[in-house]
């Protein structure tokens, strides 16, 4: 298989924008989506940098987009369109069975897409801003039996073998990988460009198919049940001391000193 | 009668204007500024003039592209990898 062979297929979530206050539901079913900004997840968009990245070093021949969700993923994926890959792909998944749409799902869902278009390389952001799962990757790279390569840094395309250095504790690991493979990116892999408005407009000349989840034999039966989304605990007030002696005093009442 | 660098100059604006939905202070904000800025000069009619002020006009996409990638690394920097730098 010769590099210039490459397909890359890159998966992008629709989150909530990274800047907006995340606001819970009164009846603690879920957080505020009504009328809240979106935009695509950050790490989604490390990934598909760094497949348009590597398709403008034409080791990589076609670069398609994939977002499961309800009509709106589309904006999400024409954001990917705008910063440079080929077609869109949109698994549509009702706002109902969306809420309870998990990575589990995801996964079987990428695989069953990987299979159906033949690609050869899995570009995914390493977890999502919404819910932090950190699981779509390494379930999908399980599904397809492929190597993974995930919290990546760097990857580099060496013939049949990917090479990818990985974010680890303390450090970093270097993997090298046989293609096909599933990559996952970490913050720091590469700086994403911006989709700019004549980009987004071109991108509109672009193709988004849209597939649903029963066509690739995908069963969307929630496994796991939400029990209540809540806030994370307030901060508690601090104190104004006057002097340092109620200072000193303040600190040995709370043990520091 | 119409100037040859007029679409140029419209581009230029209708780019900031989308950047400008993202800007931290608000797009109001941005929107006001980027006008007044683009009133002040309605009047220049040397082309070499214009196109001086539209390379400006570049400049400051890339610099908010900048601003805006950097904001974002920041954000994502301070909540998932809080002990890095310690």
């Amino acid at each position: 298989m010769a590099a210039a062979g490459l397909r890359a297929m890159v998966g992008v979530k629709r989150v909530i924008d990274y800047a907006v206050k995340v606001r819970v539901k009164p009846d603690k079913t879920g957080v505020v989506t009504d009328g809240v900004k979106h935009s695509m997840n950050p790490f989604c968009e490390i990934a598909v940098e760094e497949a348009v990245r590597l398709k403008e070093k034409k080791l990589i021949s076609e670069v398609v987009a994939v977002s499961c969700g309800p009509q709106q993923c589309q904006e999400t994926i024409r954001t990917a369109l705008a910063m440079g890959a080929d077609r869109g792909l949109h698994v549509e998944v009702p706002a109902k069975d969306y809420e309870n749409l998990s990575p589990f799902h995801v996964s079987k869902i990428l695989a069953a897409l990987v299979k159906k278009e033949g690609v050869n390389l899995l570009l995914l952001g390493k977890q999502a801003i919404d819910d932090d799962c950190n699981q779509t990757g390494q379930m999908t790279a399980a599904f397809l039996d492929w190597p993974q390569g995930t919290f990546a840094s760097e990857v580099t395309v060496d013939g049949d073998w990917l090479k990818v250095e990985r974010e680890v504790d303390g450090g970093l690991e270097t993997v090298r990988l046989k293609l096909p493979a599933v990559v996952t990116a970490d913050l720091r892999l590469n700086e994403p460009r911006y989709a700019t408005l004549p980009n987004i407009m071109k991108a509109k000349k672009k193709k988004i198919e849209v597939v649903k989840p029963s066509d690739l034999g995908v069963d969307l039966t929630p496994r796991v049940k939400t029990l209540s989304v809540e806030d994370p605990p307030q901060r508690q007030a601090g104190v104004k001391v006057e002097t340092v002696d109620d200072l000193v005093a303040k600190l040995k009442e709370s043990g520091r000193i | 009668m119409a100037n040859p660098l007029r679409y140029e100059v419209l581009t230029l604006y209708k780019n900031l204007l989308y950047l400008g939905k993202e800007y931290p202070k608000g797009a109001d904000y941005f929107r006001t500024r980027l006008k007044a800025a683009f009133v002040k000069n309605k009047d220049v009619r040397d082309p070499e003039k214009i196109k001086e002020l539209i390379a400006r006009g570049e400049f400051v996409i890339k610099e908010l592209e900048a601003l805006y990638y950097l904001r974002k690394y920041r954000a994502l920097k301070q909540r998932y990898y809080e002990d890095d730098d310690k």
